[in-house]
């Protein structure tokens, strides 16, 4: 495996029709990740373009979760980490002394596995990023939580029932209400942490959709176990074994003519 | 048991044959349980019919009378309830901002888990003191205190009701103060349980925000755990009413209704236990009615504490 970093550090061949965005919107170099004594990502080198869907895939505890806690650095929540190399926006390094992790985080939206909205109604949890970034104006925020419901496909579901507690919804409707949240501070990356692990096929076709709509507006990273969702809605899709990134490619290419043969065997299901 | 039971919808074919049948071990247990029921209601019983003659003397007056003289044989308990209410919630008022700040610091990782253990044990431990020697501790260190800076309060700002009058050390004050060290530990301990209840996702969520530690405990952790830290002040506010030594030993024990939080006062369980000795006739009736309206209202605090709390454990499901 030790041509693993040459062969990622190669830039991407991307055809002109397919990159509208920055091509090198973000960049991880040499990044390792420690907890504790436990090293759980080795060197990875990746150029994410903007405006597109990457699709991490790899089997359990290959640390691609991992590496999409560090883009907004939620993994400084747990004690006795440490990391190596670097990760930059627009250049700017995330880890740069005069970044403030909580205007990265407000730059980085997020959606978890499980959905997680706030024991409160539908309109707070969307107000609520607004509301911490001090904005009172009663107009801005319900016209946040009418584009950010519109955006999630949820406005027509919901819009009569606004104020009512969000935790009486279905669990895709909770979910779509977390992306809605997600990007209710305008940000400008999307970060999803198997974002359809949870739900029915019904709420999953309806997510993804959704995933294909948003990357007009935002440079999505996703999480996923489902190769099949992998391949539905990504553009690029990268692939990581024991912590090392096996390969990062369209996932056109992956999916049907990938360069390792781990890959091949992952993708397949012969193993994992 | 036919072959056609698990058509029938029986639990299926694990179950079969099995039969639950009342053996010694499950007929000691239902006697038990039973015996904990009777007991309460024989309890509940006798004191009502102690009580019966004076409630039958004095009705619902009893409850707005505001004079308790045994020589004249005139029962009236409306200064007791107040006191009974003033000094919980006064208890309840001292206990709550300090109570909830530990929750808070014990659930968060300000301090390693160690030390956050030591300390939730130490406030725990403050639920094992005797009430006598709380009420002990109180008349030498308390009440000296609530003297020395009462006369100061009294002074400065007498022209208030709260503070107008003489000083007294033995005062609704001094009860409440240790009232509330007394409920302390109940405080932090379903407050603290309630905050590490709520689902970490939520605490993630709001940090994915950007949101900083102070508007996460803010704005989502503690709202999350509000019916749960309702139901701990709903269920101290129910200990606080039924203690009895150490409140009778510091509160006073003066009939006479006042506005100030500085001169004695009475409740409920400190009229019960400094009267019982010395009381025969139709005042042990008077007592026994005042015990049956102590006994109601510990009760119903008691239960809308646990409904709130049960709702509570209900209400955090949907959120896991």
């Amino acid at each position: 495996m030790t041509s693993i970093p040459e062969f990622s550090r190669r830039p991407l061949e991307l055809a002109d029709d397919f990159a509208p965005g920055e091509i090198n919107f973000m960049k991880v170099e040499d990044f390792s990740f420690f907890y504790g004594k436990k090293q759980a990502l080795h060197g990875i080198n990746l150029t994410i373009p903007s405006r597109k869907v990457t699709a991490f895939i790899g089997p359990s505890g290959c640390g691609k979760s991992t590496l999409l806690r560090n883009f907004n650095r939620m993994n400084e929540l747990i004690p006795c980490i440490r990391h190596e190399g670097d990760i930059s926006i627009h250049g700017t390094s995330i880890y740069d002394p005069s970044v403030e992790v909580i205007a990265l985080r407000r730059r980085i939206g997020m959606v978890f596995q499980k959905s997680n909205p706030f024991p409160m109604s539908i309109y707070e949890n969307i107000v609520y990023p607004l509301r911490i970034a001090g904005e009172r104006n009663r107009a801005v925020l319900d016209e946040a939580v009418e584009r950010c419901l519109r955006s999630a496909a949820l406005w027509e579901e919901v819009k009569d029932r606004l104020h009512e507690s969000a935790i009486g919804l279905s669990g895709g409707q909770m979910q779509r209400l977390c992306i809605a949240r997600a990007i209710a501070s305008r940000p400008e990356i999307l970060l999803m942490d198997e974002p359809c692990s949870a739900l029915d096929p019904i709420a999953t076709a309806k997510v993804e959709e959704l995933i294909i709509e948003l990357k007009k507006e935002f440079t999505i990273l996703i999480v996923t176990h489902n190769m099949h969702q992998a391949s539905r809605v990504s553009d690029l899709t990268a692939f990581f074994y024991l912590g090392s990134l096996v390969e990062f490619d369209k996932t056109q290419k992956i999916f049907t003519n990938p360069a390792k043969q781990q890959t091949e065997d992952y993708i397949t299901g012969r193993f994992g | 048991m036919g072959g056609n039971s698990i058509a029938k919808g029986s639990p299926g074919p694990i179950n079969r044959g099995y039969r639950p049948r009342p053996d010694f071990f499950r007929f000691s247990c239902f006697l038990a349980s039973a015996l904990t029921v009777a007991l309460l209601a024989l309890i509940l019983g006798e004191i009502l019919y102690k009580a019966w003659p004076a409630i039958n003397k004095f009705g619902l007056g009893f409850l707005s009378g505001v004079q308790w003289s045994p020589n004249r044989g005139v029962f009236g308990v409306l200064p007791v309830l107040i006191g009974t209410a003033a000094s919980s919630l006064l208890a309840l008022l001292f206990a709550l901002p300090l109570g909830l700040a530990i929750a808070v610091f014990l659930s968060e990782n300000f301090l390693p888990r160690p030390v956050r253990q030591f300390i939730r044990f130490m406030v725990e431990l403050l639920a094992a003191i005797p009430s006598v020697v709380y009420g002990l501790w109180g008349i030498f260190v308390v009440v000296p205190l609530v003297q020395q800076y009462g006369a100061v309060l009294a002074d400065k700002l007498g022209f208030l009701p709260l503070f107008a009058g003489p000083a007294y050390g033995n005062s609704l004050l001094t009860a409440s103060l240790v009232l509330a060290l007394m409920v302390l530990p109940t405080i932090t301990a379903i407050s603290r349980n309630s905050l590490v209840a709520v689902p970490p996702t939520l605490r993630e969520g709001a940090y994915a925000l950007g949101a900083t530690r102070w508007e996460t405990i803010l704005g989502v952790i503690l709202p999350t755990a509000a019916p749960g830290i309702v139901a701990s002040t709903i269920l101290s506010f129910g200990r606080a009413m039924g203690e009895t030594m150490a409140v009778a030993m510091l509160i006073g024990n003066s009939q006479r209704l006042s506005c100030s939080l500085l001169s004695p006062s009475n409740t409920l369980s400190a009229l019960l236990a400094n009267q019982f000795a010395e009381a025969e006739g139709i005042q042990v009736s008077a007592l026994m009615y005042a015990a049956v309206i102590l006994v109601i209202m510990t009760l119903a605090v008691n239960i809308a504490g646990e409904a709130v709390l049960r709702r509570t454990q209900r209400s955090l499901v949907g959120l896991k």
